[in-house]
């Protein structure tokens, strides 16, 4: 098998965009498993406001989402851009 | 640069590298745990100035059973450096590298694990002076099944170091030496420490209630024997690996073995460990709920048994890996496709295993807390599980789709490194979603114990915050599926 430059290249960028989405996954997995679970907790206690902490908990969630969505877009750019 | 190639040379190059990985990794564990035993020894002390003495002869005994994994691996070490093992043939390289591997990591586990029942027992017998010498034996108890796993890793360390290889080809019999070690070594980690602390809860019970000091410690055992069969798995692969190995064929041969060591490796850590977590709940519970104790051990069994599902995953994967007679290609297409298949399930399972027995752990604490509310705690609980299994089941598809995959392109090196790297992201990215989405159903659990009459909204907000830690799974399974198809 012959290996040319740009072959290299063109394999650093798949392993480049495998590393980007695995481990960027990690954090917005666990962190808005957090906010989903105190957001459960405190409807537990007050279930009248489950409308306004459900609300909360989304709004927490989307902005703990935005690393994974960075990762999501780097590893896209790594496959079909670059 | 000359390379004189004799047998002699390259396996005292893989002996060597063999110890140093063995004493590297098997120091971290017990040295961590003794910390844990110090430090809270010297916290006992501070509460209680004139029981210096009885507290620092308790901290040193629980201290030395901690140590026992790392004098194994220091075992090894020594039998790696001096030994001579030429004699075994070219192919012992890989046996006693892998020795290493599996003795020090082995080792990481249990030494953790060591550390939490003894400084469970020594702030115990700070709180209850009286205990003294109750708290000791059942500190010895704890720590003494969570060794198990390390002496699993010395058992495969001995069998893989006086293997002898003369004879035989290196390759592929040197992966499935290498994937033994692997699958031992890594699967050792979660069932020792996941067993730690489930004996160190129950200490911390048995200090509170002393009279519950016989139904603590049989849940304790339970708790800590199903946290073994991870462990128990790994160590199965792994005798397999040494003793059915193909010895001869292809570059995939090899391929297919390291994956099956990697896939139940890694994919017995979380399992492992959230047995151990799920027990530890159901230990704490009881001693702060008597009355369900009976209960207890049912609802920390169906936990404990849902939790062992991301390692079964893994056990298949690794199974099939050994087995079956794959049509991919014989190329480095190939290769990396069967190798990034164990690494997507065995990454992949980690999250879910863990994060299952998080959620295990509340509904215990939940029932402790609230024993009428039974009736809506265990859907919730397995809802709850089964919805966290979702990144290992993605992780499971991801590695059938790579092992049964049609590869019919070119033999470039993107072609393989896309493919490799589709195994790297579903795996890593299995694990946070995993541990989220138990996070989430173990809080659900918690406030379904405060409030029964609420479990039909508290079910459905579990599901949408879960289904949003979901996503990033999704992002990096849309990822694997770009690299396997697109590319």
């Amino acid at each position: 098998m012959e290996i040319s430059g740009a072959d290299l290249v063109r394999a650093a960028t798949f392993i480049g965009a495998g590393l980007a989405m695995g481990l960027g996954a990690i954090g917005p997995g666990i962190g808005e498993g957090y906010v989903g679970g105190k957001a459960c907790e405190a409807i537990g206690r007050n279930p009248d406001e489950a409308g306004l902490l459900t609300r909360t908990m989304l709004v927490a969630q989307a902005v703990s989402e935005s690393t994974g969505i960075y990762s999501l877009v780097v590893a896209l750019l790594l496959i079909f851009v670059v | 640069m000359d390379i004189g190639l004799d047998t002699v040379s390259i396996v005292k190059a893989g002996q060597y590298i063999g110890a140093g990985i063995c004493m590297g990794f098997g120091a971290i564990g017990a040295a961590i745990g003794e910390g844990f035993v110090g430090g809270h020894a010297n916290r006992s002390i501070g509460r209680r100035i004139g029981m210096a003495s009885p507290f620092t002869r308790t901290m040193l005994i629980g201290q030395a059973v901690a140590e026992t994994s790392a004098i194994f691996a220091l075992l090894v070490a020594v039998l790696l450096i001096f030994g001579n093992f030429s004699g075994n043939g070219l192919g012992a390289w890989t046996a006693t590298m892998s020795a290493g591997i599996c003795m020090g990591l082995g080792a990481l586990g249990s030494g953790i694990g060591a550390g939490y029942p003894a400084q469970e027992a020594l702030w115990g017998s700070a709180r209850q002076p009286a205990l003294g010498g109750q708290m000791t034996t059942s500190m010895l108890i704890g720590q003494a099944v969570c060794q198990t796993p390390a002496i699993f890793a010395l058992v495969i360390a001995f069998m893989l170091m006086f293997k002898n290889c003369s004879g035989i080809d290196v390759w592929p019999y040197g992966a499935s030496l290498i994937g033994a070690g692997i699958a031992m070594g890594f699967g050792a980690i979660g069932s020792g420490w996941g067993g730690g602390m489930a004996g160190g809860k129950a200490c911390e019970g048995i200090a509170r209630q002393p009279r519950l000091k016989s139904s603590l410690t049989t849940l304790m055992l339970v708790g800590q024997a199903v946290s073994q069969t991870p462990a128990i798995f790994a160590l199965l692969v792994a005798i397999m690996l040494i003793s059915i190995g193909p010895k001869e064929g292809t570059l995939l041969t090899s391929a297919a073995m390291l994956g099956a060591g990697i896939s139940i490796g890694l994919g017995a850590i979380g399992s492992g460990m959230g047995n151990g977590v799920n027990a530890q709940g159901a230990c704490e519970a009881i001693s702060k709920e008597s009355s369900t104790t009976k209960e207890m051990l049912t609802f920390m069994l169906v936990g404990q048994a849902v939790g062992q599902t991301p390692v079964i995953f893994a056990l298949v994967v690794s199974l099939m890996l050994m087995f079956v007679k794959f049509q991919v290609p014989a190329n480095l297409v190939g290769f990396c496709a069967l190798l990034a298949a164990g690494i997507s399930m065995g990454l992949g399972a980690i999250g879910s295993g863990y994060g299952n027995g998080d959620t295990g752990e509340s509904a215990c604490k939940a029932l402790a807390s609230n024993p009428e509310g039974r009736a809506g705690i265990l859907p919730l609980m397995l809802v709850g599980q089964a919805v966290g299994q979702t990144p290992a089941i993605f992780s499971l598809l991801v590695a059938f789709i790579l092992m049964f995959g049609n590869y019919s392109g070119p033999a470039t090196l993107p072609a393989a490194m896309a493919v490799l790297a589709a195994g790297i992201s579903m795996g890593f990215g299995g694990i946070g979603p995993g541990v989220g989405n138990g996070l989430t159903a173990a809080a659900a659990c918690e406030a379904v114990g405060y409030r029964p009459d609420e479990r039909g909204l508290l079910m459905r907000s579990m599901l949408i915050a879960q289904a949003v830690a979901q996503s990033t799974a999704i992002y990096a399974l849309v990822i694997a599926f770009v690299l396997v198809f697109v590319i």
